[in-house]
């Protein structure tokens, strides 16, 4: 294409000489002419070029390899602008990684934008309710909306064949559930209808994993038995690697099946149900149809049902949880890192395009266009953020795992966080839209006018815009920087004071475990009774144990027990009466958890079947039910308690059963403890599978875990512990999520104080080269050193001072939002300010001290010879 | 003496080139010398611009260009009409003697009102 366009225009030239020479001009003379006619070939090429449209590819190619070929005249400026960025959309990248795969993705279900569940809610108590399982089997009939619903309840319990007896998580599932999902077994089939109900033979879909563990994945898995808590069960189906029912189960088998006395109690809210809807019915149509049904069951079973409204959420917000605002909290802190990377990026291709003004001049005195020189740099931006985000990419791909690994608790969707082409594009989409965000400033100076003065004055002096685009970038910084800082502090205030909070128990060597009894004594209730008193017995012998205890919840751990009650005999309206957390305890209870006693005495050994029922309430309920008045010989309802009242022997201090930092926030706080001796039959009988025992020992508690278990495993050898925590790893995992935030906002936060003081240091080096003859000339007409260090200090304690008034404010609004979203924060705290404020300042301080110092070492002579 | 020369309107160096090159497949210089003759010397067509817009017309598809000997014996780009190039002359003439009529119109009505 060059070629021709030259061999075009060289044809025209020499035409146009031979017909001047024919007029009788000479022949150097003819050539000079048809060159001025033309107007110079250069420029018409030019022009040319510019009209062929395929300009820029060819501009682009240029301008790349000019832009590595700077980039490599100056490796260490190349080196730290690539680093910056790589950080900044690293961290980016990571966060946008686990959006992505948590937040963003579907679920791995067909058509899961279909998928909801449903919930209870009262006015008083919010949206924390399940179904009753008679509610369900209402809401399966009368709803048009959705197309099926299925229900499901924790399940589980000892398989004790094939292989060894162990404890297994299970669900308990509507025949429905696998087709609700959309998911069908990988072998054999889901549950039947007729296999739904109460004296259908027993069946059971197992998981993926244990059909490879126990039945060695073989095909003929269908069709055989596995005992679970003693009762043979016909294996008909297996389900896919990964299925997940609220966390992954071993054994999936009938709900309709269970003789759990609660199955056929209209006030047990313990069933889960999720269900799809019909093709075309929106969310909102749903709903409207559920609380129409929620009314008419309200006038039916006004006892139960009164007040009672349903809710419909999608499933991908169940299966998330309460992680979305903390991701998108984190999002934003590292949308500032990066911001903050821009900036300094910005700042040193600002310095650098002055010092190239002189450059950048002649290209234009050459006869670039000022959109082309505004594009090369914008290029030469491109190149470095986009060898950022690819490092970035890099990072991200290092960094994702510990990240998720490091997630309080278990992330949910953790499986479905992988790189995938939507992350590539957005951290491609990052860095081009960060390179255009630093490369526009630097690039837009790109000289148009004043060529004569870029020319001879060759970067030495600053024009005044210069210097104020710069003080703006380091404001940027400063108040970007303080942001993440106060945030920073107020987390650490808060961890500081959380972990300082009373448990209202002693955490310190307690050990809790879940213990399932073998399977042969479950059934009768005073065989269960017998088992337990001998897992007491047995535990408090072994070495090293003080007390011990058994407990169906346990502080700070998942589960809870919730029950109403009230303190007159008329008991209040359904959906007005008070809730109160319920423990199932034996008498040691109190000494193992180290729980104080206010008021009266503790449950006792004497207090047993036959003997009058007495509960232990703590200062709360007292509070709540008797306002300050001495609880201790009251009388007390408690729903669904078989004999009521009962009379109230004393008063214990609080316990924060929700952890250190969600007790304060949780609705049901008052707490009620009950005899697991005066527990009648049935509920010996339900509770049995469900409770722990609870250990004080005089030694590390996780030694005596293995003596317990094998201690524990029972004249059948089937008897197993699971579940097995220590008290003072519960209590810190409550304020997990606290602490990981303030790992990661530390770390933030230290990234943005050193790319801040990066970036101070760089503007104020580069504005005291420039201003090097000036200063040399007030040094000659008599500055001291001194006064030189106070000139540039100044000067950058002005920007920082600006930037730490703008970044208070931001932080205000920051503390707000922490507040908001984090349990136990409070932002309103000016001494986090009063201690985060000074090490920036400190360390801002330090960056400008050296190009201070350095400025008042100027030799006065050869600085004014330069100019 | 030399008649004062105008500058040749907006848009129309594209017309006139698409003119010139309507009678015959043309190179360059010669469609700069046919301008010139044709327009007697009153329109100016500078040289720098006639080959952007020979490029940005081969561009658009309205000239398509091959290379020839000519009869001096040198290789010529000549440039010759796609049938896109038919068109668009025909359309861009249509509107342009429209416009004159209307300029003319306009004109007469004036030196008629004067009358």
């Amino acid at each position: 294409m060059e070629e021709q366009l030259e061999k075009e225009l060289r044809f025209h030239l020499n035409e146009h000489a031979d017909e001047l020479i024919a007029h009788g001009s000479a022949p150097d003379v003819a050539q000079r002419n048809a060159r001025l006619a033309l107007g110079g070939p250069e420029q018409v090429k030019e022009k040319c070029r510019d009209a062929r449209g395929t300009r820029w590819i060819e501009d682009f190619f240029q301008d790349f390899r000019h832009a590595l070929r700077t980039l490599r005249q100056r490796p260490g400026f190349a080196v730290v602008a690539i680093l910056t960025l790589a950080l900044g959309s690293g961290a980016t990248t990571v966060m946008f990684t686990v959006i992505n795969g948590v937040l963003l993705k579907p679920l791995a279900y067909p058509e899961a934008d279909r998928l909801v569940t449903l919930h209870g809610k009262t006015e008083k108590y919010g949206e924390q309710w399940g179904f009753s399982y008679p509610e369900f089997h209402d809401y399966q009939s009368a709803s048009r909306t959705l197309g099926s619903v299925a229900a499901w309840t924790y399940g589980g319990g000892t398989v004790t064949k094939p292989g060894e007896a162990e404890y297994v998580f299970g669900r308990l599932i509507s025949s429905g559930l696998f087709s609700v999902l959309g998911i069908p077994p990988v072998e054999g089939r889901a549950f039947l209808p007729q296999e739904d109900q109460l004296g259908a033979a027993p069946v059971a879909v197992i998981s993926y994993s244990l059909w490879q563990h126990r039945f060695g994945g073989s095909k003929e898995t269908i069709g055989q038995h596995l005992i679970l808590e003693g009762k043979s069960y016909t294996v008909v189906g297996i389900a896919p690697a990964g299925f997940r029912v609220d966390g992954e189960a071993d054994i999936y088998t009938p709900l309709g099946q269970s003789t759990d006395p609660r199955m056929q109690d209209r006030a047990a809210f313990f069933i889960h149900v999720l269900g799809r809807l019909q093709p075309n019915v929106t969310l909102a149509q749903a709903q409207t149809e559920l609380s129409v049904i929620a009314r008419r069951l309200a006038m039916q079973y006004p006892e139960d049902n009164q007040g009672r409204g349903m809710v419909a959420h999608p499933l991908s917000q169940e299966v998330v949880g309460d992680v979305r605002p903390t991701l998108l909290l984190l999002l934003g802190a590292v949308s500032l890192v990066l911001l903050i990377a821009c900036v300094n990026v910005a700042s040193l291709l600002l310095a650098r395009a002055v010092s190239r003004e002189r450059e950048l001049a002649m290209r234009v005195a050459l006869g670039a266009g000022r959109g082309r020189l505004v594009r090369q740099c914008l290029t030469e931006s491109s190149v470095l953020g986009i060898s950022g985000g690819a490092l970035g990419i890099v990072l991200a791909l290092v960094g994702i795992h510990p990240f998720v690994s490091l997630w309080p608790g278990t992330l949910p969707r953790a499986e479905d966080v992988q790189l995938d082409w939507r992350v590539l594009f957005f951290a491609l989409s990052v860095s081009l839209l960060s390179s255009l965000l630093f490369g526009l400033a630097p690039a837009l100076r790109a000289p148009a006018r004043n060529l004569e003065h870029g020319l001879r004055g060759a970067g030495r002096s600053l024009g005044g815009s210069t210097r104020r685009l710069h003080s703006v970038f380091v404001m940027a910084e400063v108040a970007l920087a303080v942001v993440l800082l106060v945030s920073a502090g107020i987390l650490g205030r808060t961890m500081l004071r959380l972990s300082s909070l009373d448990p209202g128990f002693n955490t310190q060597n307690v050990l809790a475990a879940h213990v399932a009894l073998s399977p042969a004594v479950l059934e009768n209730p005073a065989k269960a009774r017998a088992a337990w008193e001998d897992v007491l017995e047995r535990a408090r012998r072994l070495p090293g144990v003080q007390s011990v205890a058994l407990a169906d919840v346990v502080p700070m751990r998942v589960g809870e027990d919730s029950v109403g009650y009230w303190a007159t005999p008329v008991p209040p309206a359904p959906d007005q009466i008070p809730l109160a957390l319920i423990s199932i305890v034996t008498p040691d209870y109190l000494n193992v958890m180290g729980i104080r006693l206010r008021q009266g005495r503790f449950l006792n050994e004497q207090d047993r079947i036959g003997h009058e029922i007495v509960v232990v309430i703590d200062d709360n309920l007292a509070q709540h039910a008797f306002a300050g008045s001495d609880p201790v010989g009251k009388s007390l309802w408690i729903q669904g308690m078989p004999s009521n009242p009962v009379r109230i022997v004393g008063m214990v201090g609080h316990v924060r059963h929700w952890g250190l930092a969600g007790d304060d926030q949780s609705r049901v706080r008052d707490q009620i403890y009950y005899s697991f001796h005066q527990l009648p039959d049935p509920l010996v009988h339900f509770l049995s599978s469900v409770m722990s025992i609870t250990v004080r020992t005089s030694v590390t508690p996780l030694s005596v875990a293995e003596p317990l278990r094998r201690e524990l495993r029972g004249p059948g050898g089937d008897q197993t512990l699971y579940d097995v925590q220590t008290m003072d790893d519960l209590a810190r995992a409550s304020i997990d999520r606290q602490r990981f935030l303030l790992w990661l906002f530390g770390i933030f936060a230290g990234l943005a104080l050193l790319l801040a003081c990066i970036g101070i240091y760089g503007v104020l080096t580069y504005l005291t080269n420039q201003r090097v003859p000036e200063i040399g000339l007030r040094m000659a007409l008599g500055a001291s050193a001194r006064d030189v260090m106070q000139l540039v200090l100044g000067h950058g304690f002005g920007m920082i001072l600006i930037g730490i008034a703008v970044g208070i404010l931001g932080a205000l609004a920051a503390g707000r939002l922490l507040e908001h979203l984090i349990d136990g924060t409070r932002a309103t705290d000016p001494s986090t300010f009063a201690i985060m404020i000074p090490i920036l300042l400190a360390a801002a301080f330090f960056a400008s001290f050296i190009p201070a110092r350095r400025a008042s070492r100027i030799d006065p002579m050869s600085a004014l010879r330069q100019e | 003496m030399v008649a004062p020369k105008t500058d040749l309107p907006q848009g129309t160096l594209d017309l006139l080139i698409l003119k010139v090159v309507a009678l015959s497949p043309v190179h360059g210089y010669a469609i700069a010398q046919r301008l010139e003759q044709v327009s007697r010397g009153v329109v100016q067509v500078p040289e720098g611009s006639l080959y952007p817009a020979l490029h940005r017309l081969e561009n658009r598809n309205l000239l398509a260009a091959d290379w020839k000997e000519t009869a001096t014996g040198r290789e010529a780009k000549f440039y010759r009409l796609t049938r896109k190039g038919q068109k668009q002359l025909e359309t861009e003439a249509a509107s342009w003697q429209r416009l004159i009529d209307a300029i003319a119109l306009i004109l007469g009505m004036a030196n008629g009102g004067a009358r």
